[in-house]
């Protein structure tokens, strides 16, 4: 099993099939394929041990995801953002590695010890030869690692979580049909190549034969005029991307592209104000979303284009509430959810989400395998399961508050603050409190144009909730603190947050 | 006559043809394509001639399962001869409804 075996029956098949277009450069499948083959020499002659990409979206990154497969080492993307003493841990960590990267790091980064260096202008150079691809002569080892992705570590050294080739291509082959794609779909992704999901829709689209079109920069604007411009059919977005292109079509009363669709979304929870609005100004887009964590090669779960009709459409709350669920397991994906103990809970109850399938890896380099007995993968979110078997998920159950000796979903009560007409976007977490231990304390971020007080709000929620749920402490912002994956910065909030209480909580 | 295991590849000695297996039941299982035993895919092939009668075809990329559903083996190239399991030939199956969520 590997990577390649997918990619070399789409290139055989529908090789003249642009697999990846950014800005002015398209390759074929053919061509992604020999150019992978090119590729993969180099690194087996540099000695490398993995293979790094510090760099936006470009054609290098499936180059580089299909090269290091062919080579037989990890490909190991890097989030551009981090700081120099961060990358300079994480580089030793992969040392011998070759990186790429773009021209202005390369000068700084070449000659250091264990690093080979080369330009993504270089690498596509290679790449773009124009003899035949090479022997196929890759490992088709299952065990060998495709990828390691860094998770960010809320404390010590980022873990990288280890997916090897059995897990991506299995996932792949539960999931996506192969040439399921017409010639004329395109997929847009604008996830950075660090993320999982930018990683799988890749694999997705060139199974599935399906251009994948690059944006290197997120932004709204240039989000809806590349769709346009580009026909694209296919989206995957996080939330806080699909919320910036339902504001910039609002604010300036845009069309969405007619080309349009497919949504797909995930990499974090979808606020139901925005899907809401997002189906109404995409009439014709089928929705999905998927949920699925870095350590479950992407997606376990999804909640299809009829389903979120269905609950949009519907009048019985119980499936208007599917809206706001992650939809069913993908087929050969268990899901069981436990309490503190390890028990299995039946449907409607709360508890740890689990997950076993082959595309769980749960594996950490270094650290061995956090899977339970059974091969089960404790995801650390909570969640439930209802009586269909559609799966809601609540949030890290790290980010519990504790208050009084009662756990509180920070979850349930920013759906609530969502309901207010007047929110646009929150986040709830607990502070330091003298008396309980942990208070309620919630940031908001208005709609534009509306007005609301703190007092207002927290009279919404008692109306709604126990009044152990009220947000002691409410404070507005203009914005919340999100990532580039669009995972909201909830430490961030609940430091800034708990310095306004003072010390001890008083 | 082998155990199948998930994840091997086979060829076809008689034609093209190319396998993975996805899934597969306990015990032994002849594979045939176009009537003659599949061998592993690293292996050399015996050679010999495709049973006319059994040159429905394999297509790249789809699946083909045996009526119990626990045998499944993915196309990974296609080639002139009908797919069987002791004997019995395997069908086409549907191809996923799954949405794309990628």
């Amino acid at each position: 099993m590997n990577l390649l075996m997918l990619l070399e029956m789409a290139a055989s098949t529908m090789g003249e099939r642009v697999a990846v277009q950014c800005e002015d450069q398209r390759w074929s499948l053919a061509e992604l394929f020999a150019g992978a083959g090119h590729t993969a020499q180099r690194i087996r002659s540099s000695g490398a041990r993995h293979l790094a990409l510090l760099d936006v979206s470009s054609p290098a990154v499936p180059l580089a995801l299909f090269a290091s497969s062919w080579a037989g080492i990890p490909f190991v993307p890097l989030n551009y953002r981090l700081t120099g003493r961060e990358l300079d841990a994480l580089l030793e960590r992969v040392s011998p590695a070759l990186l790429i990267t773009d021209a202005e790091r390369a000068a700084t980064l070449r000659g250091r010890e264990g690093l080979s260096v080369r330009t993504r202008e270089e690498w596509l150079e290679v790449a773009r030869q124009q003899a035949p691809a090479p022997a196929q002569d890759w490992s088709m080892d299952p065990e060998e690692i495709a990828t390691l992705l860094f998770t960010s570590g809320t404390s010590g050294a980022p873990k990288a979580a280890v997916l090897r080739q059995r897990h991506l291509v299995s996932y792949i082959l539960g999931s996506v049909e192969f040439m399921g794609a017409g010639p004329e779909e395109a997929v847009l992704v604008s996830v950075p190549p660090y993320h999982v999901a930018g990683i799988a829709a890749i694999l997705s689209a060139v199974y599935a034969g399906r251009r994948v079109v690059q944006l290197p920069a997120f932004d709204a604007r240039a989000w809806l005029e590349l769709a346009g411009r580009e026909a694209v059919t296919n989206a995957f977005l996080v939330p806080t991307m699909l919320a910036r292109i339902v504001d910039a079509l609002e604010q300036d009363s845009g069309a969405a592209p007619g080309s349009l669709r497919a949504l797909a979304y995930g990499g974090g929870k979808m606020p139901l104000p925005v899907i809401q609005r997002a189906m109404q100004l995409f009439p014709k887009v089928a929705f999905t979303n998927a949920y699925g964590l870095t350590e479950t090669s992407s997606t376990i779960a999804v909640l299809g284009p009829e389903e979120h009709r269905a609950a949009a459409e519907s009048r019985d709350p119980a499936v208007q509430r599917r809206l706001a669920s992650a939809g069913r397991p993908l087929p050969g994906v268990e899901v069981e959810i436990r309490d503190p103990e390890g028990r299995a809970l039946p449907a409607g109850e709360r508890g740890e989400i689990h997950v076993r399938g082959e595309q769980v890896s749960g594996e950490y380099l270094g650290r061995g395998s956090q899977l339970l007995e059974g091969g089960w993968f404790p995801t650390h979110d909570g969640g439930l399961l209802d009586a269909e078997g559609y799966l809601f998920v609540e949030g890290r159950i790290d980010d519990v508050i504790v208050r009084g000796g009662e756990n509180l979903s920070p979850g349930e009560i920013e759906d609530v603050l969502l309901d207010h007409p007047a929110v646009a976007d929150c986040a709830v977490v607990g502070v330091p409190d003298e008396q309980w231990g942990e208070a309620v304390a919630a940031a908001v971020v208005r709609r534009q144009g509306q007005q609301t007080s703190a007092g207002e709000l927290q009279a919404w929620v008692k109306e709604r909730l126990r009044s152990s749920r009220v947000p002691q402490l409410l404070r507005f912002r203009s914005e919340l603190p999100y990532n580039e994956t669009g995972k909201l910065l909830r430490r961030r909030v609940r430091e800034e947050l708990a310095r306004e209480v003072g010390p001890a909580g008083r | 006559m082998a155990q199948l295991k998930a994840g091997a590849r086979l060829k076809s000695a008689v034609c093209e043809t190319q396998v993975m297996v996805i899934a597969a039941p306990e015990g032994e299982v002849e594979l045939t394509c176009g009537g003659a035993p599949m061998v592993d895919v690293s292996a050399s092939a015996p050679g010999g001639s495709i049973d006319p009668e059994l040159k429905g075809g394999t297509q790249i990329g789809k699946r083909y399962v045996n009526e119990e559903g626990d045998l499944e083996l993915l196309c990974t190239r296609p080639g002139e001869g009908s797919l069987a399991a002791d004997g019995t030939p395997l069908r086409l199956k549907e191809a996923k409804a799954l949405p794309s969520s990628d």
